[in-house]
């Protein structure tokens, strides 16, 4: 069983935080981590492997400095891992960063064959979902997104429940195939010392654009079909009433006639 | 890119029930269609979905694309993204909408990469703008405080999924004349090896929170799993749905689907209660498109405080009550 999660550095949620005097995004200093979307993907394969045997890769894309995801996830349980970094990727959007990964894939497949590729069901940075699913789509392999459940894996299928707006629906999936998969899936492990010790040691292998025989076309900024033509802080209109009362028995009744008044209830 | 005429809206059916957001679509989708001047198309797959038609029709649809077959009976992403993909090729549309559903999020991705064109997440207001006919799609970004506006220059058509409950439900005009045009479906040319197993319907649960008009959200403040059957008094009463942020989750009070934020759901009701909830930015990515939020906090320094619309200090022991009370 050859299982490759894919994952991505991204500035961590807690560091992020709205400057109350302008409104504007503070990303206090550098900090950043694994997107922790997909700590529940690295560690899903990394419990399948210790079910049935075989080996977790994992691949990211990123500047140099994303090479610390890729060993932290060494160190809670990853074999072996990869890292496309070129400037010809920089500005991707997603439909051109999940070519590139799916090329990356490829280029590990060719190593050893690949069954399960496991995503984060999206980013905390950029929020779209599309990357499992379009992985999939430039594979040409069948996905399952918002898997809350894994129900059975063997050598040739895996059985999973995905969460739907009214309730779940359960699919057999054959070997390759993509699985993006939600919070509800696992609770990811901190690391070991034995991991941490593995992630000092071991090798990230690095491949630019050229290596994974990838079409420049469809790379970078330039190439990729979206474009985000303006970015802007949102007016908030709003100015909190707050409800009166001389206690939380009259703020209740307050606010029930407040709702009424203006109609909302 | 001139031969590519036509807005198109993916209206979603799910288990015979059409999805309340190809209403929505309708409506943004009519208003980008009059604004170039274009037809307005509605696209349903399924089995048996055709008698959706007319409905669609009724409330703005100009032509319908019907796609139905036994096989289509339940959503197989590599099918029927391969179905939308042959659509698009052959029929060329402008521009295509789709619900930022958990279906058409995962639909939306892997069509555009098969018509090797772009896509927008998750917008929540999609215009067209005067001087280029281009699509401009706007998202919010960490919780509705930063936004995007994203635009597809160079291919066709411009997708994008849109958040449900952005826009009003298009209502029905009687008499409205529509085509309906059956695209045949070949099963030899979308057979996947994926086998659909089942659906498990959720236990006591009547109302979809992504389409409930108030919503009433308990966090860490409601300190214990019972405390819910209080939230859930008020809910029913004032006909919404009870959600939870990511504290009540973990505490294992609350079944993670009915998670809000960043690490759950997105949701945009009319009214969002929030009892006992900080209001951490990941909780307000879920909820900050609510048309006004109720703040019922201990606190009187919780964020929440500064960003709801009513803001109640007490302990939501106290205040739901007696809110009951005076509902009654």
């Amino acid at each position: 069983m050859h299982i490759v999660a894919c994952v991505k550095q991204t500035p961590k949620s807690e560091n992020v935080k709205i400057d109350p005097a302008t409104g504007c995004l503070v990303r206090s200093g550098a900090a950043s981590a694994m997107n922790p979307f997909d700590e529940y993907a690295l560690e899903e394969a990394v419990l399948l492997k210790e079910q049935l045997g075989g080996t977790v890769s994992v691949l990211t894309m990123g500047p140099p400095q994303a090479e610390a995801v890729l060993r932290d996830s060494v160190a809670r349980g990853a074999d072996a891992v990869y890292q496309l970094g070129d400037m010809a990727f920089a500005g991707s959007d997603t439909w051109a960063t999940s070519y590139a990964l799916s090329k990356g894939i490829e280029k590990i497949a060719a190593g050893q064959p690949v069954d399960l590729i496991i995503c984060g069901k999206q980013t905390n940075d950029s929020d779209t979902g599309h990357i499992g699913p379009q992985i999939s789509a430039w594979l040409h392999y069948p996905n399952a997104a918002f898997v809350k459940k894994i129900i059975q894996a063997n050598e040739n299928s895996v059985t999973v429940e995905r969460l739907t707006e009214d309730g779940s629906e359960v699919l057999t999936l054959p070997y390759p195939c993509v699985l993006s998969v939600v919070k509800d899936i696992n609770k990811p492990r901190v690391s070991s010392v034995k991991g941490r010790l593995a992630a000092k040691r071991v090798t990230v292998t690095k491949w630019t654009a050229d290596d994974i025989g990838a079409d420049k076309q469809k790379l970078g900024m330039k190439n990729c079909p979206t474009r985000v033509v303006k970015s802007f802080v949102p007016k908030r209109e709003v100015c909190a009433t707050c409800v009166q009362g001389t206690n939380a028995k009259e703020k209740g009744k307050a606010l029930v006639a407040l709702l009424k008044e203006n109609k909302l209830i | 890119m001139n031969n590519w005429k036509n807005v198109w809206i993916f209206a979603q059916t799910q288990r015979g029930k059409l999805s309340p957001t190809a209403f929505e679509l309708l409506t943004a989708g009519r208003q980008l269609a009059d604004a170039l001047h274009e037809k307005l198309a509605a696209v349903l797959i399924g089995n048996n979905v055709s008698a959706f038609a007319q409905q669609l029709i009724d409330c703005g649809a100009d032509i319908v694309y019907t796609c139905e077959h036994p096989d289509l009976e339940n959503y197989i992403d590599d099918v029927y993204a391969g179905v939308l993909a042959k659509m698009i090729r052959d029929y060329q549309p402008n521009k295509f909408l789709l619900p930022a559903t958990n279906m058409g999020r995962s639909l939306s991705a892997k069509t555009a990469v098969f018509a090797g064109t772009g896509l927008t997440a998750d917008a929540t207001e999609v215009v067209i703008h005067p001087e280029d006919g281009q699509l401009h799609a706007t998202r919010p970004t960490f919780g509705g405080n930063l936004m995007a506006t994203i635009t597809c220059a160079h291919t066709r058509p411009e997708m994008c999924s849109l958040r449900p409950m952005s826009y009003e439900k298009a209502r029905p005009v009687q008499g409205r004349k529509g085509e309906v045009v059956a695209v045949p479906f070949e099963p030899a040319q979308f057979i996947s090896p994926v086998q659909f197993v089942e659906f498990i319907k959720t236990q006591g649960d009547n109302l979809d929170l992504s389409e409930a008009e108030v919503i009433v959200a308990g966090g860490r403040g409601v300190g214990k799993q019972e405390g819910f059957t209080l939230l859930e008094k008020l809910a029913t009463r004032l006909g919404g749905a009870v959600a939870a942020s990511r504290a009540a989750v973990d505490n294992g009070w609350i079944d993670y689907r009915y998670q809000i934020g960043l690490t759950g759901r997105t949701v945009k009701p009319k009214i969002y209660i929030a009892c006992g909830i900080s209001g951490q930015i990941q909780h307000m990515a879920g909820m900050s498109g609510a048309d006004v939020i109720v703040a019922i906090n201990k606190d009187p320094q919780a964020p929440i405080m500064q960003l709801a619309h009513y803001a109640v200090e007490g302990d939501l022991y106290e205040v739901i009550p007696a809110m009951l009370e005076a509902l009654k």
